[in-house]
């Protein structure tokens, strides 16, 4: 272990957001910019039949209205898909609606204005007459007989249908089975709510026909790609794109937004710079929004509580549009994961992608695998209770040996690594889990509503082999660039394809290239989220920077470092064999004599002056990599939480929360903490808050924070977080992904304990979020009126 | 109709032509250019826009800037003194009490009121004082811890 | 997020603002704005013009009269909350300001500004109608006072003129008094909250006033359940069989998203046990 991985090193991003210094799209302001506000549809599914923009228009210093029609003739094309499955029926999505609007937020119109308030003001003085058309919003009722289409070229609004395990074991371990469980469950939509509401801002320089467009990203180079060969048109090479500092992410800035495009289309269109800021309204209703499941489940097993199959049919709510991910999410990231921590021979899921009339639904923190681990935690807890066994026992039993890894899962994955029984023995120690039982059986004693809920989850992130993704849909790869500038004068720069959005790359990434060059953290600077200055890299998202944005620094490193011993051996005129690269001390120096060297510093100079280099060797020291990961990471969990229901108003009171986690090696243990705990909280969100409501006619009724819950400060009592390390065996740095598991295992741990509490008065199975008046409305359905 | 403002911003007083329905966040931040002010919703929710008015935390979003004529407002900015960093500045970079940065403003603003109030404020008064700020990024943890370690450690 | 083109005027004194709000025409009074620029920035509100009373001299003001508190019209949350007088006179009121929205909303929302509101989800409604406060406003044609009872009239209504402008709350001090909220996890309005109000007599409840704000489009009186708990000693029993007549109430119990009106009539017999057992205790 070097210096500086492994411990907590102090983000070095922070001076300037405490501050106030964050350079958010929002804040870039030009002395002649105009402002683009978007007339949003107010109707889930309708014709324009009739659209006047001429008072709009004529209103002082409003500069332009576009519509629909200018945005297609000026040449603006569709926003594409960017992983499709086999037979994916595609919607077309324009950047701005023409004639019929498929979901509330769609955009209809364009304005540009001397200021923000004006270009509200046109946006409001803009009429537009609908015809409203019938409207569908349910997963699994979209592909009913007679349901009104979404898209009436695609029939049954089924965009596609896929299916992935080995169904002949999985029906054979159901006619089999001693014990079958089974589900019916929702897992609801969710409205990301990142904070800093999306951005746009572009520049557009005339002469050099070079465009500048800054967005809320969190994969710069992919937002050119498609901006460049699908909807703007600009080549590549006249376009920069830059995220700079963005407000959080959480999947919903991965996609390609319409807004992307008509921010600079508009700028080009009326020569000054041009910059849109979502109201936050208008983010709950344009963002990709998350999960939106409906799902029937069954698991089968022995008398002696062996899991031997799972059986699960799942229909995807993919909402109006394919937003640039969706049909991943409920495939290659959600069936793939049904086999959760378990040995079970016989898994298989099916799963139905499904156009409705509501805001389009892609990645959001954990994207897929949220919805596999609720599944199957909600089963395993049934199972435990069908046989009266502990639920963590029930776990353990089943539990995927530490010695079978790497483990072949029956749907495709192959995890890397990983101790489940130890990870559950951690947390039954860190929480005292006996002692919670016992205090829970007293507690009920006293007529209390105590529940202890108990998870163990599996997550695979760090996406993903590049030819992998490639057969199973995706457009793209997902390999990442890491280029490592050494200056002449040793100061060492980082460019990382990767992206922060809060993760602190700034740092993590600064502590791996130190430690790999043996240079001062202070001398390494990270770039990131500028296409004009970093190598074409993939971003960040499916917990994958350190996996592989970390893993393709650590492979520049060992060619600068090559390339340095070389040159160090050469200036100490002695052969390569003969010297060694002190990590600790950053210096190249003869084996034996550590006196007889040369710092890294005296020898990034003289790469530069190239005064007297080994024959053959450039001048330079620059040296940039590509890595493809050979597979994704396995990070696991096991959480427990403590909850009392009240029994009168029925709240939730969550009084301990434990959460231990695997993410094989840790670079910075406050950065990783800080990650779960803010993981566990959204994942708490789900389980007891948040929910993305849509009405029948599509009207989506949680589209302000007046009504959409996100967790507060005083939701949860606090959260004790501990870890165990069994490293990645297969990329350089050991690590696994640290950005979702928090979220991932939060809400099936939330909602075991939660209907733990409730099963003395015959509740087993309540609707997310878990609210006062759901739970009331259960527990008054089990006949236990109150 | 618009009329003149008067106010000073981090001490330095500043005057301003403004249409009444100028909000305060957008006077701070297009017109005076201090853009640590964040705007995270439109319904005065989330607190990224805290500021202080006449020494009290405030939503900048839903005061109007003729309302704030003035008065003195304290931004995120002017915050540190010449010495370096305010205490709960220092104490939210030591404690790791932000992760995107976005919410961190507002939170510190309330963390300086929270702090006025009770120097010694506990966890739970802290979680309880934060209830008009949202964070989406840390779970609220460490920003609570760094409060109450800024209060613990003596702030102003 | 931007609000529409509005006049500004700022009022000197209540005169002023009288004489401003009768000659402009969709003219509306601004306080602490924390109930009508968010509804402007939504555009919900367009109003022509603001008259901004923030600035009136003497209309800010706490003060004890005898048994009562005076509590000026734009005293702010955060004054009532934090006020000696309130807190030591009438602790329900002082826990009343202090469950409001959060830290910043109470340092600008005002008293006169939440009862002129009269938000469905508004926290002072039940109490004022608990206490018996009297609210007193000025208009063309002078000065008058207006029982809580008959302040309320409707959700977002009120028995103000359009030109009336609250200059103060005279509110009868209640040591055995308790207000309690199940507060909304989004917006942080009162889902439920009930004010209660015990007064007792030996061992008796001698008197009992109960006000509930949530449920219905405008806050109210339980009066059966308060005469229910009268002429007993204030044991749990007694509480739950007085709480039962609750519903009573309610004509029309609102729903949203988060709670039906069912669940609201629910949670209001809950929250006015709670809080007549904790009036009661308080009050000796
Ligand atoms: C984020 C947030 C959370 C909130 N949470 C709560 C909560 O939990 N509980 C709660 O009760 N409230 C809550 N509120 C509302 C808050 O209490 C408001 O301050 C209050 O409702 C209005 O007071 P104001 O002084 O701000 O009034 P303004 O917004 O200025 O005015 C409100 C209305 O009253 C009129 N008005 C104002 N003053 C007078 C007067 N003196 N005479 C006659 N008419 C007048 C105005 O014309 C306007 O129609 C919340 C507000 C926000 C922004
Ligand atoms: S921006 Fe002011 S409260 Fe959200
Ligand atoms: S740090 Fe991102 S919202 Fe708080």
């Amino acid at each position: 272990m070097g210096r500086y991985v492994g411990t907590s090193v102090k983000r070095v991003e922070d001076p300037r957001f405490i501050q106030g210094k964050g350079r958010y799209v929002a804040n870039i302001q030009f002395p002649d910019m105009v402002y683009v506000a978007i007339k949003r549809s107010p109707e889930a599914h309708a014709r324009i039949t009739r659209m006047d923009t001429s008072a709009a228009a004529a209103m002082d210093g409003v500069v332009a209205v576009f519509t629909g029609q200018d945005f297609k003739d000026g040449g603006c094309g569709s926003l594409p898909c960017g992983w499709l499955v086999p037979d994916t029926k595609v919607p077309d999505r324009p950047i701005v609606v023409t004639d019929r609007v498929c979901h509330v937020g769609d955009s209809v119109a364009v304005v540009a204005a001397r200021t923000p308030y004006i270009a509200a003001d046109a946006v409001e003085a803009i009429e537009v007459d609908y015809e409203p058309l019938p409207t569908v919003v349910d997963a699994r009722g979209a592909m009913d007989d007679g349901a009104p289409l979404v898209h009436a070229e695609i029939e049954d609004n089924a965009s596609y249908h896929w299916a992935l395990g080995d169904q002949e074991a999985c029906e054979k371990a159901f006619a089999e089975a001693d014990e079958v469980v089974e589900i019916e469950l929702v897992n609801q939509r969710l409205i990301p709510t990142a904070m800093e509401p999306r951005a746009a801002a572009a520049q557009w320089d005339a002469a050099s026909e070079e465009m500048t467009v800054w967005t809320t990203s969190q994969n710069p180079h992919p937002i050119r790609l498609l901006l460049s060969a699908f909807t703007l048109g600009i080549p590549e090479s006249k376009l920069r794109v830059i995220s700079p500092d963005v407000g959080g992410g959480f999947g919903s800035k991965i996609f390609h937004y319409p807004e992307e495009v008509i921010v600079p289309w508009v700028a080009r269109q009326v020569g000054r710079p041009a910059r849109w800021v979502a109201t936050r309204t208008e983010s709950q209703m344009t963002d990709s929004q998350g999960r939106d499941h409906v799902t029937v489940a069954r698991l089968a097993m022995t008398s002696d509580g062996t899991f031997t199959g799972l059986d699960v049919e799942t229909w995807a709510n993919q909402g109006a549009y394919l937003s640039t991910f969706a049909p991943l999410i409920p495939t290659a990231l959600y069936i793939t994961l049904l086999s959760g921590n378990y040995k079970m021979p016989g898994v298989f899921g099916k799963v139905h992608g499904t156009l409705t009339n509501t805001v389009p639904v892609d990645a959001y923190r954990g994207a897929g695998r949220p919805e596999a681990a609720y599944l199957v935690e909600r089963l395993v807890d049934l199972a435990a209770t069908r046989l009266g066994r502990d639920p963590l026992d029930l776990r353990r039993q089943n539990a995927i040996p530490k010695e079978d890894f790497p483990y072949q899962t029956p749907v495709a994955f192959l995890y890397d690594s990983g101790d489940y029984d130890r990870l559950m023995a951690t947390a039954a120690d860190r929480a005292d889990y006996a002692g919670m039982r016992a205090a829970q059986a007293e507690a009920r004693g006293e007529g209390k509503l105590r529940g202890v809920g108990v998870v163990c989850c599996i997550e695979a992130s760090g996406p993903a082999p590049s030819a992998v993704a490639g057969s199973l849909g995706s457009a793209v790869g997902f390999w990442e660039s890491g280029e490592i500038r050494v200056h002449p004068t040793g100061q060492v720069s980082v460019f990382t394809g990767s992206h922060s959005h809060g993760q602190g790359h700034e740092t993590t990434l600064a502590q791996v290239a130190a430690d790999e060059l043996g240079v001062p953290i202070e001398s390494v600077e990270v770039v990131h989220g500028d296409t004009g200055r970093i190598n074409f890299g993939m971003g960040t998202y499916g917990s994958r920077s350190a996996c592989v944005g970390g893993s393709a620094l650590v492979r520049s490193a060992e060619k600068v470092r090559a390339k340095v011993l070389k040159l160090g051996a050469h200036l100490l005129e002695a052969a390569e064999e003969d010297v060694v690269y002190d990590r600790e001390a950053g210096r190249v120096h003869v084996k034996g004599s550590p006196d007889r060297g040369k710092d890294f510093g005296e020898l990034a100079f003289a790469a530069y002056t190239a005064h007297n280099m080994p024959e053959g060797m450039e001048p330079g020291l620059n040296v940039v990599s590509f890595y493809d990961p050979a597979n994704f990471t396995f990070p696991a969990s096991s959480h427990i939480c403590e909850v009392d229901v009240c029994p009168d108003t029925w709240e939730v009171r969550i009084l301990r929360y434990v959460a231990v986690d695997d993410v094989g090696k840790v670079i910075n243990p406050m950065i990783v903490e800080g990650q779960i705990q803010g993981g566990v909280v959204q994942g708490v969100g789900q389980a007891l808050t948040e929910i993305g409501s849509y009405s029948d006619d599509g009207q989506l009724l949680s589209g302000t924070l007046l009504e959409y819950a996100v967790p507060r400060a005083d939701l949860l009592p606090g959260i004790e977080v501990d870890r165990i390390e069994t490293p990645s065996p297969h990329n350089p740095l050991g690590v696994k992904g640290a950005g979702e598991m928090g979220t991932i295992a939060a809400t099936p741990a939330v909602a075991n304990a939660v209907l733990d509490a409730l099963a003395p008065l015959g509740v087993s199975h309540i609707e997310l979020p878990l609210t006062p008046e759901r739970i009331w409305r259960a527990v008054q359905a089990a006949g236990n009126g109150a | 109709m618009r009329h003149r403002v008067c106010l000073s911003v981090n001490g330095k007083a500043e005057e301003f032509d403004v249409e009444p329905r100028l909000l305060l966040c957008h006077l701070l931040r297009a017109y005076v250019g201090l853009t640590g002010t964040n705007i995270g919703c439109d319904t005065s929710q989330c607190g990224s826009c805290t500021v202080l008015m006449d020494g009290k935390a405030v939503k900048s979003c839903t005061v109007l800037a003729v309302q704030a004529d003035g008065c003195e407002v304290t931004t995120i900015e002017g915050l540190a003194g010449a010495d370096g960093l305010h205490p709960v500045q220092q104490s939210f970079w030591d404690h790791h009490g932000l992760q995107c940065g976005f919410c961190t403003p507002g939170m510190i603003m309330t963390a300086v009121e929270i702090l006025d109030r009770n120097p010694d404020a506990g966890d739970a008064e802290v979680r309880h004082g934060l209830e008009g700020n949202i964070c989406r990024c840390t779970g609220y943890e460490n920003i609570v811890k760094s409060i109450v370690a800024a209060g613990a450690g003596g702030t102003s | 997020m931007f609000p529409s083109q509005f006049d500004y005027h700022r009022a000197a004194s209540v005169a002023e603002a009288v004489e401003l709000l009768s000659s402009l025409p969709d003219a509306k009074l601004v306080a602490g704005g924390h109930s009508l620029i968010p509804a402007m920035k939504l555009r919900a509100a367009q109003p022509a013009a603001l008259v901004d009373i923030g600035r009136i001299p003497g209309l800010s003001g706490i003060s004890a009269d005898g048994d009562s508190l005076v509590i000026g019209a734009l005293a702010t949350h955060a004054a009532v909350a934090d006020s000696a007088a309130v807190q030591g006179g009438c602790p329900m009121l002082a826990e009343t300001a202090a469950a409001i929205g959060d830290i910043q909303v109470r340092n600008r929302g005002t008293i006169g500004g939440s009862l002129a509101h009269a938000d469905p989800g508004a926290d002072y409604p039940a109490a004022m109608l608990a206490l018996g406060a009297e609210v007193t406003a000025v208009g063309a044609g002078g000065e008058r006072t207006i029982a809580a009872s008959d302040f309320f009239v409707d959700i977002l209504t009120t028995a103000l003129a359009d030109n009336e402008v609250i200059t103060s709350v005279r509110v009868p001090g209640a040591a055995g008094s308790a207000y309690l909220k199940h507060r909304h996890p989004a917006s942080s309005y009162a889902v439920v909250g009930v004010a209660a109000c015990v007064g007792m007599d030996g061992g008796n409840v001698a008197s009992c006033s109960i006000g509930i704000n949530g449920v219905t489009g405008k806050a109210v009186t339980a009066d059966a359940a308060a005469a229910a708990l009268c002429g007993g000693p204030a044991s749990a029993d007694r509480i739950a069989a007085a709480a039962a007549y609750v519903g009573e109430a309610f004509d029309e119990p609102l729903g949203d998203l988060y709670a039906s009106g069912e669940f609201r009539a629910h949670l209001a017999g809950v929250y006015t046990k709670r809080a007549l057992a904790l009036a009661a205790e308080r009050a000796g």
